[in-house]
């Protein structure tokens, strides 16, 4: 009786009696859930331009607040080393597209992700290498990124929100509505979506496959990049954000592979969800829960829904 | 009728049939209320112009689609939604239109696979690979040795099927099959890609198979000539529906199939 | 010409279905087995046989297990890591609540729970395949880990939540523990290891292999042959994680001595998937193969530049193992997609011919 006390109705006990509390920690899953997003929607464009599930994004986000803090920790000005990293990443996205990708074109879909797992390790390696293995600091005054926290007072209690957290919520919301315009207003936008329906139709009707790709991959190095900042400013810069990567894929299931506006839906639910999960029940099993919580979601949905909430249905003909 | 020679194979009572069955798939009819039945050691012939629904059929017989409306009766027993491998230990075995080998695999060891619904030797002895194990191994391979022979595959036998022709991998389809020792043999385009001397090969073996295993025969085919020579019976399919049902002389004089087919009938 | 077939015939099914149907091959493994049983603790010091050779094995071994469920049936997991914690814990359970049965009992016993968990965490096989079916073995992994570390009655309350491995004696000799010499454990996890790749072997040349194999190529017409497909992947994960299990009770208990949940985390499942990669999915040589370039290779970059006078920091092996590794994956993905195993097919059939160059 006890326990069924301590599962079904505390939870939502102690959500009543301190809701600043509550509303508190709804917005920090919130915040958590942009970010979760922000990974997700680097897969989405990717997924949805040329059908590869380029696991190496996660490392991809790293790499470029790595870089970014390497070059100004080596002197150079903010905004400058901000414009060289965008280069780099695009250099980045270029090398792994020939190298890694071009070959294994005609190969299942298992095998390229297979891949991508290889490139992830090169990419750890290879940043640890030369950036150094140890945690760095994000250069956030130097982006003019806001500083500090606001406090209100509601609900009967105290809510304090960091002011770098509603910057980032600001600026992933732009960078997500700015991508769905260029998906559905722009002649480019279309060209993509196109060529995520079918290769073959979209080399029929005159669009180069290999600008678009081009092109989706710069964007998933900006989506990186400033994901890779807010991250960054967030909790130090190290190769532990790689793990925080593999959620990135609940999110994915959740809001389908396909799907810019089921990348953001997912990661706030998953955000969401487990920061609430892990404050009100965690408790109950000695905590921790949050690295488990969103692959248990994820394992539900695969179950009963597999292409997600947004994406498209998987039918298969003999 | 059949133009070869031979012993004729007695046909004998209806092994399955086929009563009003419907399939769709969202807005598209597939099927709509089609009725006929495959008699025993017969060659029925499924024909009709593309998107007739021929091949999904097929695969209603086999058991992966499931018609919203209508039943299957095989050997008697009504089938209201039954899997694939219930098809299997029915009896009813059968070849895709794009070859669905195992590519992994030798030839030997594709149709050694078709074999598995009749091996029953524990886990135990197979972790051994001896006594009842090794016994099993022994006997299934004298069989499949013997469809080896029957389709004149014995040098390939041990090559990775994924690097046999195109012609050699339909045999070696066949031979899958036969390995399953259906009584219901369901061929989805046989000779599809085929040249004239292939197609005659394959028919020769679809012949043989009739005759001496006494399989019956259910096979779509594009080719009117090979239709024409092989079956005993055809049922002409146009967009879901049934055009014709009789003997290749009655259904090619019938005046919708030759509408169906516009001038393409041989 | 030493190596071919030609005057080798077969007269019966029976020698025709043996695994090693040519001499040369028959002779080629006694060889290896007799270095391996005799050689190795002979000649070999410490530092070989301890840090090389019994992880090499019990890699091996771990390897297998993988490569007969993504290898052989085509199910990706990224679970390994946790399955062989499964094996791991259960093991220590196992001994310190029944500490006088024979350990080696154990280790074998700690198997089953592992195919048990497995089993479990394959019931969604049913439904998805694929990417989405390694999504959900990394719920597996990442459940387990926290399993391991808030379950304390799984380390039996150790304040520092990892695990001892206490002596045990198999015969007089001890075997385990820090008193139990490098020759003893690595000839007990040598016969282990042959043992199930003799059996593993067994099983992947008949029914059930062709069965997973099947599964893995086309798993329509594989039904359509009266394969069941849910209990067959089940089978395939049972019997992998029986394989993970003990690998990863042999690990802890025969080789490090002790453990704590890191050990088992996703990296772990990383690097047993990587060493079926470049060894050969859907080979049982593959896997040694794999084991071997993986694990040694850390190894040598440690030892060798020293003696060719370059002197490399601690880190930078770790970057270069971590790059070395991840190139090696793709360049084999892109040139030879069934790995060294491959490559050493083809080197026998040269030696079938040689010293003529075809």
């Amino acid at each position: 009786m006890d326990i069924l006390y301590r599962i079904f109705l505390d939870p939502f006990v102690q959500m009543g009696t301190a809701p600043d509390l509550f509303v508190q920690t709804l917005w920090e899953g919130m915040v958590g859930g942009v970010l979760y997003a922000l990974i997700a929607l680097g897969f989405v464009l990717i997924f949805k331009a040329s059908g590869v599930f380029n696991f190496a994004q996660g490392i991809m986000v790293v790499f470029a607040a790595l870089t970014l803090v390497g070059l100004y920790n080596a002197g150079m000005p903010a905004f400058l080393a901000l414009g060289l990293t965008i280069a780099v990443m695009f250099a980045l996205a270029f090398a792994v597209e020939r190298i890694v990708l071009r070959p294994l074109i005609n190969q299942p879909g298992i095998i390229l992700f297979m891949a991508t797992f290889g490139l992830t390790y090169f990419l750890i390696g290879f940043g640890e290498f030369v950036f150094g293995g140890d945690p760095k600091v994000m250069i956030t005054e130097q982006l003019y990124l806001p500083k500090g926290t606001v406090t209100y007072k509601a609900l009967g209690g105290i809510i304090s929100l960091q002011k770098l957290d509603i910057a980032a919520a600001i600026i992933a919301s732009i960078m997500v509505a700015g991508l769905a315009v260029f998906f559905s207003k722009t002649r480019i936008g279309r060209a993509l979506r196109a060529v995520a329906d079918s290769h073959e139709a979209a080399l029929s009707v005159g669009i180069s496959l290999e600008q678009i790709w081009v092109i989706v991959w710069f964007a998933a190095g900006l989506v990186a990049l400033v994901t890779g900042i807010m991250w960054g400013a967030r909790s130090d810069v190290s190769f532990a954000l790689d793990v925080i990567a593999l959620k990135a894929l609940p999110v994915l299931i959740l809001g389908g592979l396909t799907s810019i506006p089921g990348a953001i839906v997912g990661g706030l639910i998953i955000g969401v969800g487990e920061k609430l999960w892990e404050f009100y029940w965690g408790p109950l099993v000695g905590g921790g829960t949050d690295a488990w919580f969103a692959f248990v979601i994820a394992l539900v949905f695969l179950l009963f829904r597999p292409q997600g909430l947004f994406g498209e249905r998987i039918i298969e003909r003999v | 009728m059949r133009a070869t020679g031979g012993p004729a194979v007695a046909v004998g009572d209806v092994l399955l049939s086929v009563e009003n069955v419907s399939l769709s798939f969202g807005g598209v009819k597939a099927v709509s209320d089609v009725s006929f039945d495959i008699r025993k050691g017969e060659i029925r012939a499924i024909i009709g112009p593309n998107g007739a629904g021929k091949t999904s059929m097929l695969n209603i017989i086999n058991g992966f689609y499931h018609p919203q409306k209508g039943r299957i009766i095989f050997k008697g027993e009504t089938r209201a939604r039954m899997r694939p491998h219930d098809a299997a230990y029915g009896g009813i075995a059968r070849t895709f239109q794009n070859v669905a080998l195992f590519r992994g695999m030798t030839a030997l060891d594709n149709i050694m696979a078709g074999r598995t619904l009749k091996m029953h030797s524990n886990f135990f002895w197979q972790l051994l690979r001896y006594g009842p194990a090794m016994r099993e191994e022994v006997d299934h391979r004298h069989r499949v040795e013997e469809i080896i022979d029957f389709l004149k595959i014995q040098e390939i036998r041990r090559v990775q099927v994924g690097r046999l022709p195109y012609g050699l991998q339909k045999r070696v389809e066949l031979g899958r099959a036969l390995a399953m020792e259906p009584e219901l043999l369901l061929l989805d385009e046989p000779m599809a890609g085929m040249n004239l001397e292939e197609k005659e090969d394959m028919s020769r073996f679809v012949l043989d198979v009739n005759d001496y295993y006494g399989t019956t025969i259910a096979l779509i085919e594009h080719d009117m000539g090979v239709v024409m020579d092989l079956s005993d019976r055809v049922v002409v399919l146009d967009h879901g529906i049934k055009i014709a049902d009789g003997t290749p002389d009655e259904v090619k004089q019938s005046e919708a199939v030759v509408d169906a087919y516009l001038g393409v009938a041989h | 010409m030493l190596y071919r077939e030609a005057g080798q015939f077969k007269t019966s099914y029976a020698t025709d279905h043996a695994v090693f149907p040519i001499l040369q091959d028959r002779i080629g493994l006694l060889i290896i087995l007799v270095i391996a049983f005799v050689g190795i603790p002979l000649v070999g010091n410490d530092f070989l046989i301890n840090a090389v050779m019994t992880p090499f094995l019990i890699f091996s071994l771990a390897a297998i297990g993988l490569n007969l469920l993504t290898g052989y049936t085509g199910l990706l997991s990224l679970g390994t890591g946790a399955f062989m914690g499964v094996g791991a814990y259960a093991c220590y359970k196992l001994t310190t609540i029944f500490p006088n049965v024979n350990i080696i009992i154990w280790v074998l016993a700690s198997g089953f729970f592992s195919a048990a968990v497995g089993a479990v965490f394959g019931l969604p096989s049913l439904r998805i395949k694929g990417f989405y079916l390694a999504i959900a073995t990394l719920a597996a992994q990442f459940f387990l880990e926290w399993c391991f570390i808030r379950i304390p009655w799984l380390y039996n309350y150790n304040v520092s939540a990892a695990i001892e491995v206490p002596q045990r004696e198999l015969f007089g000799i001890i075997v385990t523990g820090p008193r139990a010499s490098a020759e003893t454990r690595y000839l007990i996890v040598l016969t282990i290891v042959v043992m199930m790749t003799w059996m593993a072997s067994n099983i992947v040349h008949g029914r059930i292999g062709r069965m997973w194999m099947a599964v893995r190529d086309m798993d329509i017409a594989a039904e359509l042959m009266g394969i069941r497909l849910l209990p067959t992947k089940l089978l395939a994960f049972a019997v992998s994680s029986f394989y993970c299990g003990v690998a990863g009770a042999l690990l802890v208990f025969l080789w490090y001595g002790g453990a704590e949940s890191t050990v088992f985390s996703i990296n772990e499942s990383f690097t047993v998937l990587f060493m079926i990669i470049i060894g050969g999915l859907g080979s049982l040589l593959g896997s040694f193969l794999g084991a071997a370039l993986i694990y040694i290779l850390p190894i040598i970059l440690r030892f060798v530049p020293p003696e060719l006078g370059l002197s490399l920091h601690a880190a930078t092996v770790e970057h270069l193992t971590f790059m070395i590794t991840g190139a090696l994956i793709v360049f084999f993905l892109i040139a030879e997609p069934a790995g060294l195993a491959r490559l050493w097919q083809i080197g026998k059939q040269k030696l079938r011919v040689w010293p003529f160059p075809y």
